[in-house]
């Protein structure tokens, strides 16, 4: 495929993450315009950071819902600190099951918890995915401009 | 001048996605930055190391210490107490923004933090460059001083000469 097919597919991608809000547009455009020539993967780093982020806070959240009594705090607290993160990397989806999460914590409600917490990892692991199909894309458009 | 060049600010945040969000946008800003993860590293850095800075930028939710207890323990310092403090939260809570703003701090900013946030950050330093300035001001007035010295002086021995 050559550098124009690529490039092309690269956009296409891009519009495609922000129209299905996969992404927030302001937050995500204000991630790329922080890459230059010495930070040129500044976006793919940050959004690794928050796949570790991640991983550590789910595991978490794990353990406190298996725990008995339920500690909504704990729980409220652990998905505040995930909320941040998705946030600030714009991934709206993401957050908006943080929130519902986070509602149900605050009604006390366990099984409602326990099914927001799934919607989460669900909405989490569909964006992982697209990212990852978009950071790999760009990487090829990329390397075809060098050669 | 710009009084925003080699600015140094301490970023205090226990989200590692948001200290490198906050590293970069200031670092664009071309400001000097270091990040810690806790108020308490914050404070060893300034006491015991003895970090210089400018502008201390902290979040508000961390565990252990917060950074409003942070504000007050930097505040309540006789020799940190003249540092600019700025809080961020992901929290639009009035009640805790007043209660920043009373115990000292100059401003209360709203994550997920921008470049025009930290931009507005400038006005909050201590101007460094306005020292050097004055240091340099000192330096001319010296040099020129000393040419009208001389000058005056060769005058002073032409017009004895003469006579």
């Amino acid at each position: 495929m050559d550098r124009n097919q690529l490039r092309r597919q690269v956009a296409h991608m891009r519009s495609s993450l922000i129209e299905q809000n996969y992404l927030d547009q302001q937050q995500f455009v204000q991630l790329e315009d922080l890459e230059d020539d010495s930070n040129p993967n500044f976006v793919e780093e940050i959004v690794t950071l928050f796949y570790k982020d991640s991983s550590r806070l789910f595991q978490k959240i794990d353990q406190a819902l298996h725990s008995i009594p339920m500690d909504f705090a704990r729980l409220d607290d652990y998905m505040h600190q995930f909320k941040g993160s998705s946030s600030s990397i714009g991934a709206i989806k993401v957050k908006n099951e943080c929130t519902q999460f986070k509602e149900c914590c605050l009604a006390g409600n366990a099984e409602g918890c326990s099914r927001a917490f799934q919607r989460v990892k669900q909405e989490h692991e569909a964006l992982k995915r697209q990212l990852e199909t978009y950071f790999q894309l760009r990487r090829q458009a990329g390397l075809v401009q060098r050669s | 001048m710009s009084n925003f060049e080699e600015a140094h600010v301490l970023v205090v945040d226990d989200s590692s996605v948001d200290r490198r969000l906050i590293e970069r946008l200031l670092r664009v800003s071309s400001c000097k930055v270091t990040v810690v993860d806790s108020g308490l590293k914050a404070l060893q850095l300034l006491g015991v190391d003895g970090l210089k800075v400018d502008l201390i930028i902290t979040d508000y939710s961390m565990p252990g210490m917060t950074g409003y207890e942070l504000l007050k323990k930097i505040k309540k310092s006789s020799k940190f107490k003249e540092i600019s403090v700025v809080i961020m939260s992901s929290e639009n809570v009035l009640q805790r923004i007043d209660r920043c703003l009373e115990e000292g701090a100059k401003d209360f900013i709203l994550k997920p933090v921008k470049l025009a946030d930290v931009k507005k950050l400038k006005n909050y330093m201590k101007k460094p460059s306005t020292t050097r300035f004055n240091y340099f001001c000192c330096i001319y007035y010296y040099i020129f001083f000393l040419f009208f010295l001389s000058f005056f002086l060769f005058f002073c021995v032409f017009v004895c000469l003469s006579q």
